[in-house]
């Protein structure tokens, strides 16, 4: 895809007025907020949405006989539909409803994975994984005896796909993969991973925590058994995002938390439980983050993801470009111009550690990252102990990126 | 703000050139890694205590102008102190550096006993970079307690760890 290939009909501008927390100073200097892998900002229509529900219709749902709960009801489902049509489901019970991207991760290692997995199996990760695409699978293998396999990353911090027939041997049961690395802001072919695992019968669940608010998402183009994935990190608030697992698979899996709302009938010593999506979400949702997560979806289905995926693109080309002229920099990840670029660019200076930069943008009113990013096994394999990173959505612009430039060279000046 | 606020020329030289950077040989060391494990900052403190004073001491490690600045300028303070003196200039920079110990103002020019780790001050405004500047310290405090709990040569490979804060 060309990199330049932005919709100039798309009115950013206007776009950006719709988030109030970039209207302010910081530190005397106008925010700019480049910190978008982390969480991105909320647009007013997410945040009314969280206040008409809490002034208007705030009740529980699923059991209340009344009006307010009946209207919270609709809602909360509304929200699953919409999230379903968001992703190309092929029914929102497909739709788990979950804390965020972790929390689905965990649930699928601890519902799908002892009922499948036994000593000798094999889960296929790879090595750009987040901690929380690593570490429930590390806390299952040790329950289940089955070992852990990584897919390397080439000199281009892409996958060594030609390695990948040679992993997918009989005794890979799962494979499950980051979407859009959120440290080296490598794209990942999830559809052919997907095809490639599927031929073999191996189970596949796409970590899609940074894509799912920035590119086309489809889960039945994809090919994938699973996906997570976070709302915070698409518009909408915190402490919410989903599982989507097909429901085929869903309609074996034993339920996780036991409590209210998954049962069907329960009595002293023995329960019946709903079938999914209710059967794995026990107790009181977030019911608010839920709603507030759908309205969050439609907003970016009307800016148009095809859109907003190409403007994250020609950020990161047009920063790549800038940045790569600072002396001294390394820029990670995928080469300028790949298609596996995203709008995440990590770096280090050779003369200034990412905490000092990060610290010192931050005087400048620019908010970075700085540290392992959470993918601790990743930068000690590239021989860092951290890097700092950029990261872009919609609402920012080359204005912005060219006043970080001009910052990071300045921090490049000071500690030469 | 000016970047030398925080970063004095005196920091920045001893994070180019840390002073006491390397290991000590021979019987008897405390050896103690100490880390922040949400940014990967790592140090290792090799002290080695005679019966009165801090004998030697140095580290080896990586991470920020900050944290290589202080294990840097720490080791310079300490080498020679006596036990107790040790400790309280510990407890001493612990007071410049957090912003919960300190009610001095901002151009207070902090404990003459400090000397030039009063440059470090600066971080009282940085909550998040007090453990930068701490990191190395409490790699200490951790050597101060093993010496006095008699560990000290018992077992010289035995490495001792100590954090900052939980790992995120």
């Amino acid at each position: 895809m060309n990199a330049l290939n932005t919709n100039p009909a798309t009115p950013w501008g206007t776009i950006r007025e719709q988030f109030p927390i970039l209207d302010q100073q910081v530190h005397g200097q106008p925010l700019i907020y480049f910190d978008n892998a982390a969480t991105s900002q909320k647009p007013r229509a997410v945040i009314e949405t969280l206040r008409h529900y809490y002034e208007c219709d705030n009740s529980n749902v699923h059991r209340g006989m009344h009006e307010l709960s009946a209207r919270a009801t609709v809602a909360f489902e509304a929200a699953r539909a919409r999230l379903a049509r968001y992703l190309g489901a092929a029914s929102e019970e497909e739709i788990i409803f979950t804390k965020g991207t972790t929390e689905a991760i965990n649930l699928v290692a601890n519902t799908w994975g002892p009922a499948n997995l036994k000593a000798g199996d094999v889960i296929l990760l790879t090595e750009m994984e987040h901690h929380s695409n690593l570490v429930p699978w590390q806390l299952l293998a040790r329950r289940t005896g089955a070992k852990l396999r990584f897919v390397p990353i080439n000199d281009d911090h892409e996958l060594a796909l030609e390695k990948l027939e040679s992993l997918l041997t009989p005794e890979v049961k799962l494979f499950s993969f980051v979407h859009i690395s959120n440290s080296l802001g490598t794209i990942n072919p999830a559809a052919e991973l997907c095809r490639r695992a599927r031929e073999r019968g191996i189970v596949t669940l796409v970590d899609a925590a940074q894509s799912a608010g920035h590119a086309p998402l489809n889960v039945a183009e994809i090919g994938c058994d699973f996906l997570a994935l976070s709302g915070h990190k698409m518009c909408g608030p915190t402490g919410i995002g989903l599982l989507y697992g097909r429901s085929e698979i869903l309609a074996d899996l034993p339920p996780w938390e036991g409590g209210g709302e998954m049962i069907l009938s329960v009595r002293y010593k023995e329960s019946t439980w709903k079938p999914a999506p209710h059967r794995f979400e026990a107790g009181t949702p977030n019911i608010a983050g839920a709603i507030a997560l759908g309205a969050a979806a439609e907003y970016l289905d009307q800016i148009g993801r095809e859109a907003i995926f190409a403007h994250d693109r020609h950020l990161a080309g047009y920063a790549y470009e800038k940045m790569a002229a600072i002396p001294g920099i390394r820029l990670l990840g995928p080469p300028a111009g790949s298609t596996a670029r995203s709008g995440v660019i990590s770096f280090v200076l050779r003369d200034a550690h990412a905490h000092d930069v990060v610290t010192l943008a931050d005087q400048r009113g620019l908010a970075l990252r700085g540290g392992h990013h959470c993918t601790q096994p990743l930068m000690r394999k590239l021989g860092l102990a951290s890097s700092a990173r950029a990261s872009f959505y919609f609402y920012n612009t080359e204005a912005e990126i060219d006043r970080m430039v001009e910052i990071l060279s300045e921090i490049e000046r000071f500690f030469r | 703000m000016n970047f030398d606020e925080l970063y004095q020329e005196l920091i920045l030289d001893h994070s180019r050139r840390p002073r006491n950077n390397g290991e000590i040989e021979g019987e008897g060391i405390i050896h103690v890694h100490g880390d922040n494990p949400s940014c990967g900052d790592e140090i290792n403190l090799h002290v080695r205590f005679g019966p009165e004073k801090v004998e030697e001491i140095r580290f080896t490690g990586h991470g920020c102008a900050i944290s290589q600045a202080s294990a840097s300028m720490m080791t310079l303070k300490l080498k020679g102190k006596k036990h107790d003196e040790a400790a309280h200039l510990l407890r001493l920079f612990h007071d410049r550096v957090a912003p919960e110990a300190s009610s001095s103002s901002e151009d207070d020019p902090g404990p003459m006993e400090l000397g030039d780790l009063n440059v470090l001050g600066g971080v009282r405004k940085f909550p998040q970079r007090v453990k930068c500047a701490m990191l190395a310290w409490r790699a200490f405090e951790q050597a101060l307690q093993e010496r006095e709990a008699g560990t000290e040569g018992a077992s010289p490979e035995s490495q001792r760890r100590v954090s900052t804060e939980e790992a995120d």
